[in-house]
């Protein structure tokens, strides 16, 4: 697999990104400049990492959603090519229109660091077919604007196309308000597009691939990838 | 030429920021305030005095880059 992790001024998670990349596939990522006009060639894998690009002014993720290389990142998802946006990276694919929705400040006005568990809602994809349907994982969220919000028509469509990725839950899989950490609509911690091959989800599936850092909940999703 | 546009969050969509800023004003004793929106205003500069034309430029800019029509309203004011 030939992936690809973008750098924007501003990101912070490309080498967690680019370590689980390499980890499970043994091949690094090329790393890419933001202001880059096209993918290396035969990407497979396009990895938008965490981080707070430009300073998350205008909104997070406006910005850096008009930069080049996602001009380019567009064409690969159009061609079918697989896409991952995490944390900061999912609220970039929400402002490009590559995903449905946007990412709107934590209802708590907090900022939340900690580990959450999740509930895996569709195990058929590229990116979750490591996982079993209803599986509780645990990854760490840590994120100011997580807040998952659409109108009710998108919401109807995303439910009913199995559009949902993760949902915030407890240790139980219980998913109720309690278990919600920034109120997200229908906890909604992860989306994909209606081809299946863009995923934006606010957890760092990344920062769980060695047990030494609390987990390895998050290797399934890259050994999926890399596969 | 120069215009305003003001970006505001839609009824209905939950506004932190501006909840926190009307716990502020309470705090400051500052009575008689039942809500707060926080948006954002945007002073621009356009070239000529086509004012049509301007206005076409900004709804593009709103569309394309300052508002996120999922979430927010705009509003042009061309001076």
């Amino acid at each position: 697999m030939k992936s690809a992790v973008i750098l924007f001024p501003g990101s912070n998670r490309e080498q967690d990104a680019a370590r689980a990349i390499r980890e499970a596939s043994g091949r690094a990522p090329a790393i890419v400049w933001h202001a880059d006009p096209e993918l290396p060639p035969g990407t497979d894998l396009v990895v938008l990492p965490g981080g707070f690009s430009y300073g998350d002014y205008l909104r997070c993720g406006a910005i850096a959603a008009r930069s080049p290389i996602m001009r380019a990142v567009a064409r690969h998802a159009e061609r079918g090519g697989l896409v991952l946006g995490i944390c900061n990276g999912f609220q970039i694919l929400c402002e490009a229109g590559l995903l449905p929705g946007v990412l709107m400040r934590n209802a708590s006005r907090r900022f939340v660091c900690k580990m959450q568990h999740l509930r895996v809602e569709n195990a058929t994809t590229p990116f979750t077919r490591g996982y079993a349907e209803g599986q509780v994982v645990k990854f760490a969220i840590a994120h100011g604007e997580g807040n998952f919000e659409a109108d009710d028509a998108t919401l109807e469509a995303i439910e009913g196309a199995g559009q949902v990725a993760f949902r915030y839950c407890d240790a139980a899989g219980r998913v109720d308000q309690a278990a919600n950490p920034n109120g997200a609509e229908h906890n909604i911690a992860g989306v994909f597009n209606r081809r299946f091959n863009v995923l934006g989800l606010m957890p760092h599936p990344e920062n769980l691939i060695d047990p030494l850092v609390g987990g390895i909940d998050g290797r399934p999703l890259f050994a999926a990838l890399a596969a | 030429m120069k215009a305003r546009v003001v970006v505001t969050l839609k009824g209905g969509v939950l506004d932190p920021q501006g909840k926190a800023i009307e716990g502020a004003l309470k705090s400051l004793s500052i009575d008689g305030v039942t809500a707060v929106r926080q948006g954002k205003v945007f002073d621009i500069e356009i070239e000529g005095d086509d004012r049509d034309g301007a206005r076409k430029t900004l709804s593009e800019a709103c569309e394309r880059l300052l508002a996120n029509t999922i979430v927010e309203n705009y509003a042009i004011e061309i001076a």
